[in-house]
Formats: C-alpha cells, structure tokens, sequence
C-alpha cells in the first residue's frame, strides 16, 4: 500500500513539474541550457572501494560518483567520445614531446578556491609518487621523470617533467613523443586537487572537493552518497538535476528490483537475469532503456614461446576461426556483448572496423584446413581462466565450440583468482590459452595496443615482441595530426592481426535501464549513464 | 541455577578466544586475492598493492598478524575492514538490521509453525493435517532464492502489498516483513512438521490420559500437559535456528537488499578480509553459545524433571 502511494505522490510531482516548465521547453542539443533542468535523481550505486580519491579510483563504484564531483583539463563527448576543453584553455605543442597547458581563470573549486596550474602538478606528483601507493599512478608513465618517481621505494617526490610555468601555465614534457597525450587528460586520475587535499588526502577522502558540476554533500556507509549541483561551477559541461543521490545496492538484483519499485531513477547495468529473453525490454518498456557498445574488450591470449605447439600462426588463426562467437554471445549473454571484428574497441579514436577480418568469423570448415597446414595440435588445450568472476560458462562454450569445430581436446581450466593467473604468466607457466580482458583508460585507439603488445608494457603476458610493431607505435607517437597518428596505430593493428597472438572474441555493452521520471539519459564512452546529463520529467 | 549460569559463562571465555584464532587462520588460509576488485577490472599496481600490505599488515606472517590483531581487541578495538571502516561500528548497525530480521522471523515461524503444528497433531488424518503435510512439503521442497524472488515480484512489485526491497542502515520494521515472512518460511515448514508428531504422540502417552480421566477441560489437556511437553524439540530446533537466521540469511539478504551480516562475512571471506570476518563471526559465536544457555534454562521451565542444577 505504501509503496502504491509514493507512486502517486511522484506522478502527481513531474505533472507540475511539466507545466512549470512548458515555457521553456525549448529541446536543442546542448544539454546545459534545456528547459528541464532542476529536481532529484536518485541513481543506483555501490560501496566505493575505496576512500573517494580522483588518482586512487580506477573502479566504478567510486568511479561513477567522481565523475560528476571532478572537472579535468578536458571532457569527452558523451556521444563522440571526442575530446573538448573543459579546463583547459589550451593545450600546445610543437614536437609532441613538450606540451605547454593554459588553464582557464577564475575555476573554481567548491571550497571556493581558484584551480591554479600548482593543483594539477601537484596533484599528478601525489599521485605517480610510488610510496603513495595510488592507483592512477600508472597514468603518469609517460611523463619525464616518472621512473624514479613511481619505485615503490622512492625518495624522488616530483615528476621532472611537470614544470609550473605562472598561475595559470603549465609544461609537460614526456620521454618520448606522445602525440595523443591531451587526449588522455580526461580521466579521473589527471583531476587536480585542492590545496586542502595535501594535509590528510586519506580524510579528504571521505569529504572529497573538487571542480566538477556537483558539490559533495553527505556519505552515509552502505546507504547513500549525496552530491548536489554546485552554484559556482565554472565550466560548460554543468548538470541538469539539482540534487544526485547514489543508492546504494550490494547486490545487482536488487538494485533493478528498486527500479521496478520505483525506488531508483538509473540503473548503471542491467544485471544478468533481466537480459534472459530480454525480460528487461518488457518490464521497463520501449524508451526506458540503453544498449550500447562500451570499452570492455574481451579475448583469449596465449604465448606461443611457453607452448610451442602454437607456434605456428595457422594454429593460432584455426582456433579464432572454431569459435563460433554469435552463438556464445547470445547463449551465454544474452546479447550484453557482441561478437569481435579486431582488436580495438568500436567506442574509441581511431577505430576501424573488420581488423581482424575472416579469422574472427566462424568457419568449422576453413578452420580444420588451416589447422591441418599448420601442422596440427596434438593433445589437450587448456584454456585458463580465474574461477571467481563468472568466466566458467563461456570459457567452456568456447572450448566445446573448438572440440567440435576442429577436434583439438580444449579444456577449460579454472585458478582460484586472476592474480594467480598474472603470477604463473609472469613465471612462463601457463600453457595453452588464457582469458584476458581490457577496459580503456582514455578513447583512443592507442590504448588498446602500446599497454598491451609493447615488449615491455605491463600487460604485454603474450611475449610479444615485434621489432616493426615497436617502430610504427613510435612513429605515431610522433605524427603530426591525430588522423596520421590513428593511421599508423591501424597498420600496427595490422601487425597484431597478422601474428594473431591473441584472439579477439567479444566487445562489452552497457544497458541502461530508468525510470519514467528522467529523460535524457546517455552512456558515456566509459559505459556509465552520463548521470549530469540527466533531466527530471 | 544462578551458579550454573556462571560456571556455563565461564566456559564460554575458552570458547570465544580459540575460536577467534581458528576463524582469523581459516581466512588466512583460504585461496584469493585481497584487492581483487579494488581497482576495477584490472590488476592493482604493484605500488598499491605494497601499501594495502603494509596498512593491514598482510605481509607479515599469520601470527604476527593475529597478534597485531588481538591486542587491539584486547583493548577494546575490534579494528578496520579492508575499506577503512571501525568493525565495531559496522557490526553494530548491521546486527541492528539482522537482529530485527530474525526475531521477525523467528515469531513468524513460531507462532505460525508451532499453531499448525498443533492443529494437525490433534486431527491425525484430517482436513488441516493433510493441508499442513502438502503446504510445508512444498515450502520445503522450494529453494529459498525461489520464494524470495516469487514473494518480492508477487506481493512486493505486482501486488505492491509490502514493499519490495528493505535496503539502508535503517530499514523500517514494515518493510522486513516480507523478508522475514521469506527466511523463516523453510524452518515454518520444519517447526510444523516437528510439533505435529510431537503432538500426535504425546496425547496418546499415560499422563494425557490420567489428566483427562481427572477430568480437566480438553483446553488444559492440550494447551498445558501435551503442549509443554512437545515443545522441548520445538525450542531446540528455534535456538539453533536463531543463530542460522543471523549468519546465514545471505541468500535472503541479497534478493531485498538488507545490509545485513551474512553479506557481510560473504563478502569479506571473498575479499580475504580477516579482521571483519573474525568480528562479525566471532558475534555469532557469542550468540550462539547464549541461545544455546538459553535453551538448556528453558528446557527446565518446560519440564521440572530437567534439573540445572
């Protein structure tokens, strides 16, 4: 009964709501001067991992309400992904290797305070210092300086390659040209912080400040996060809603569940059981919903100088070709991913469709041929994957699909988590397959390759090495344009397709599902709902 | 009786201790990665990860850790989980949330188990013994996340009776009913069936006999001589249940979203978590060991031949 009511309370609320606002109505693109701006929304949330910290956050649940308390030097398009000043007033170079960023006068932080050049370098010196320990600090390893600095041991506290020039000027020099280096500057970790962060960031943490459309308010453990809209916010990219309340859920079931009550306005993923025979569609209705391709990259890697039966390429190219993607995607997903075409996410800068070409596309047929010319498999494959993230069920599907395809023995073999994996791989111990996924930290082509194939990158666990790869990546690095640059980061792509070291098998989606008191909902490149997007009804 | 409790007391300081330590060596022991999840879908940085050691003393060896861990309990401080937070302050507002739960449900299955019980007891054979024999088959026979999820899309979304989810520090009394009604639905099942054979059984023993020949009315008969008797099972069963309610409720728990215990032992056996499990744990254990005193104490009201003495 109670519950039925509250219902009515709300109908009869966005009825006024509507009238008030029909005057103003006007419906253009830009979404920070629509007609509809004001009232509460209340987003579906969950416990941050740790304290709210914009250089130590790299998880969604402290992730998403960052978002809209943090402004950075630049902000991407929710639709294009493309990047487009936010603080920055400029950012130049001549060589792609020193970069000179003016910042915009007069932002401010919600204490008040002006963001002045010292704010970043200060944060990102914080930040990349290894006995701090953050998380961000990867971010950083490009800038001059940063090894000395990011030794977990370090006594170095200041990156060299930080310089503050006045005010309102700072320089970043990096180690080697870095030509989609501002493009980069969008995430969370490169967020300045105010002054008041330095004398107790662990404190600052639970009462977070900083630049973005949304002021802190209140955090109550394991029930809510409260930001409200921030009066004096300097930028363009300000929120529509006056008030956002993170609810927060232990349990994904649940929190679509509070949507269905009425009780939540977004729901950030629509948890597993809702996808079965798209019972989301029909219990939220047409237009409540989102589907679309986020940065999630899943795939299957290997290093064929552990197990040398795979050492040659056609056997590699064999098993992509026996594993039939469509069918696990929609069996075993329903339909939340979808089937690869390359290595590259289709949500970032520089992406081009069909890298991987018919090797990624099912044919029992043309597979066995090729496993034949490439001498074979004898006997079993293992396929490795951690036991503690729900990976069983495809990791099997797509073992069975290449048992039946081509007749190699695949077996799925589970660790207990994915260190174990990264440990035994870093040990040369794994042989056979192994699963492997990647989220992008800034949109950019780039990021789905140097991370991951350069010889010594941190994720590179495949062993590869490849001189021309190595040359094409730092010819990019140094083009002069963006499109030149996306240009020789898709021929090194095509290097990766021709050594086929690992194989591609599905892109992420993000489905988001809301209430019929919001309007304007979009995901941001990252899959997250662009929660200061949002409009009440 | 008053030096029975204290010698029962007394046993329980052995108890507790030892079972802190065997609870803080099982999570030491078990397989997985603490800052699994800490840093999003990747991997932590091995920086990050240094750090998370040192502060919760990880690095060190298990009875060092312990160590580190008793002296501070010893004073007073069952210390921080692994997202920064005082156990103590943490368990208190959850075992307000699961303590309200149980007791709900535990009159739910109560009342409800041991009147239907009774009814079907009397009437071997009828109308209610047969009703009572299929309903709690089949509340028995369904898994619980089976009844949760019916009982929250039926009465909480479709029908909107109760409300759906019972989420927050603070959820209202209302709102745990449908919860309760869900968890203590399985141990209904099990009260009803007990009391109903207890029933059966005892109206045929001597002493019903002798009562009714004195000729008290059918009322006392049942409600006193057979009833108090056939409760002795009943209450050991409701005592140990007591304590499962407040541990074990995890499956419950997550389909309404109650910030309850059993989530939160769930999760930091996940997370490797030592310090929260052992706290939270080792509560239950001092719940147990007190409903099981209670049980014995009552077993005496319930039968004067039961001495504790």
């Amino acid at each position: 009964m109670r519950v039925k009511s509250r219902a009515m309370a709300i109908a009869s609320i966005s009825a006024v709501a509507l009238l008030a606002t029909a005057c103003g109505g006007s419906s253009d693109t830009d979404s920070t001067s629509g007609g509809t701006a004001g009232g509460a929304i209340v987003s579906g949330g969950c416990n941050p991992e740790n304290p709210l910290v914009a250089g130590n956050t790299a998880e969604t649940c402290g992730g998403d309400v960052l978002d809209v308390l943090t402004a950075k030097l630049i902000h991407y398009n929710p639709e294009t992904a493309q990047p487009e000043n936010d603080i920055a007033e400029s950012i130049e170079t001549k060589d792609n290797q020193t970069f000179t960023v003016k910042i915009k006068k007069g932002y401010k932080f919600h204490d008040g305070t002006e963001v002045l050049a010292k704010n970043f370098v200060d944060a990102w010196n914080y930040t990349a210092f290894g006995p701090n320990g953050q998380q961000g600090g990867y971010f950083f390893e490009p800038v001059e300086g940063f090894k000395e600095v990011s030794d977990p041991k370090s006594k170095v506290k200041k990156l060299s390659g930080l310089k503050v020039v006045d005010d309102h000027t700072f320089t970043i020099k990096t180690t080697t040209p870095v030509s989609n280096l501002p493009l980069r500057l969008g995430y969370t970790a490169f967020a300045p912080q105010p002054d008041s962060f330095f004398d107790d960031p662990e404190a600052f943490g639970k009462k977070p400040v900083a630049a973005g459309p949304y002021k802190f308010d209140s955090w109550e453990e394991n029930s809510a996060i409260v930001v409200s809209k921030f009066d004096d916010y300097s930028g363009d990219f300000g929120g529509n809603s006056d008030k956002i309340t993170f609810k927060i859920f232990q349990d994904a079931d649940a929190e679509y569940t509070a949507l269905l009550a009425g009780e939540i306005d977004v729901v950030r993923q629509i948890p597993p059981s809702a996808l079965i025979d798209n019972k989301f569609k029909t219990d939220l209705g047409d237009g409540r919903y989102l589907e679309k391709e986020n940065s999630t990259f899943q795939f299957v890697g290997m290093n064929y100088h552990v197990d040398p039966k795979l050492k040659n390429v056609k056997v590699r190219q064999a098993i992509s070709m026996a594993i039939d993607r469509p069918t696990i995607v929609k069996q075993i997903f329903n339909d939340a991913y979808t089937p690869a075409t390359g290595w590259v996410s289709p949500v970032v800068d520089g992406y081009k469709a069909g890298a991987c070409g018919e090797y990624c596309e099912f044919n029992p047929e043309k597979a066995k041929k090729l496993l034949k010319e490439g001498g074979g498999y004898d006997g079993k494959l293992t396929l490795s994957y951690n036991g503690d993230g729900g990976h069983k069920e495809w990791t099997q599907a797509v073992c069975n699909s290449v048992k039946k395809s081509i007749g190699i023995d695949c077996v799925a073999t589970p660790s207990v988590d994915f260190k174990t994996i990264l440990t035994k791989l870093g040990k040369d111990e794994v042989k056979g397959l192994f699963r492997m996924g990647w989220v992008m930290d800034y949109p950019s082509i780039e990021n789905y390759l140097s991370p991951i194939y350069g010889a010594t990158a941190s994720s590179n666990y495949y062993g590869y090495d490849n001189a021309a790869f190595q040359k094409k990546m730092s010819e990019a690095g140094a083009a002069d344009t963006p499109e030149a640059a996306n240009k020789l980061y898709q021929e090194a792509e095509g290097l990766i397709a021709k050594e086929f070291t690992t194989i591609p098998l599905w892109y992420g989606k993000t489905i988001i599902g809301w209430s019929d008191k919001v309007t304007d909902v979009k995901a941001t490149p990252f899959g997250n709902p662009d929660l200061a997007a949002i409009k009440v009804k | 009786m008053g030096k029975y409790i204290v010698r029962r007391l007394l046993q329980m300081i052995p108890v507790v201790i030892l079972s802190t330590f065997l609870i803080y060596a099982m999570v030491f022991a078990m397989p997985g990665d603490p800052t699994a999840g800490k840093c999003g879908e990747r991997p932590c940085p091995a920086a990050y990860i240094e750090k998370f050691n040192a502060k919760y003393h990880l690095d060190e060896p298990l009875p060092v850790q312990y160590g580190y861990y008793a002296k501070n309990v010893v004073q007073g401080d069952l210390g921080e989980n692994q997202y920064g937070r005082p156990v103590a302050e943490e368990l208190s507002e959850r075992f307000t949330v699961t303590a309200k739960l149980a007791v709900m449900a535990l009159i739910f299955e109560g009342v409800i188990g041991i009147l239907a019980g009774v009814l079907a007891g009397l009437r071997k054979g009828g109308f209610i013994d047969n009703l009572v024999l299929i309903s709690t088959l089949f509340v028995i026979s369904v898994p619980i996340f089976v009844t949760g999820f019916a009982a929250q899309y039926f009465l909480g979304l479709k029908w909107e009776i109760f409300p759906a989810l019972a989420t927050g520090k603070d959820p209202s009394l209302f709102s745990l009913v449908l919860p309760a009604m869900v968890l203590g639905s399985t141990s209904l099942a099990y009260i009803a069936r007990l009391m109903r054979s207890n029933i059966a059984e005892n109206i045929k023993s001597d002493y019903v006999r002798t009562a009714k020949a004195k000729g008290l009315t059918p009322r006392r008969v049942v409600g006193v001589h057979t009833l108090r008797n056939s409760l002795i099972p009943v209450v050991t069963f409701m005592g140990y249940d007591f304590g499962a309610l407040l541990g074990g409720a995890i499956v419950t728990e997550g389909i309404f979203g109650i910030n309850g215990v059993g989530g939160y032992i769930f999760k930091g056996i996940q997370n490797r978590d030592g310090i929260a499990v052992v706290g939270a744990v080792t509560a239950l254990v001092i719940v147990y060991l007190l409903m099981n005193l209670l049980v014995d104490l009552l077993y005496g009201a319930l039968d004067p031949r039961i001495s504790n003495d």
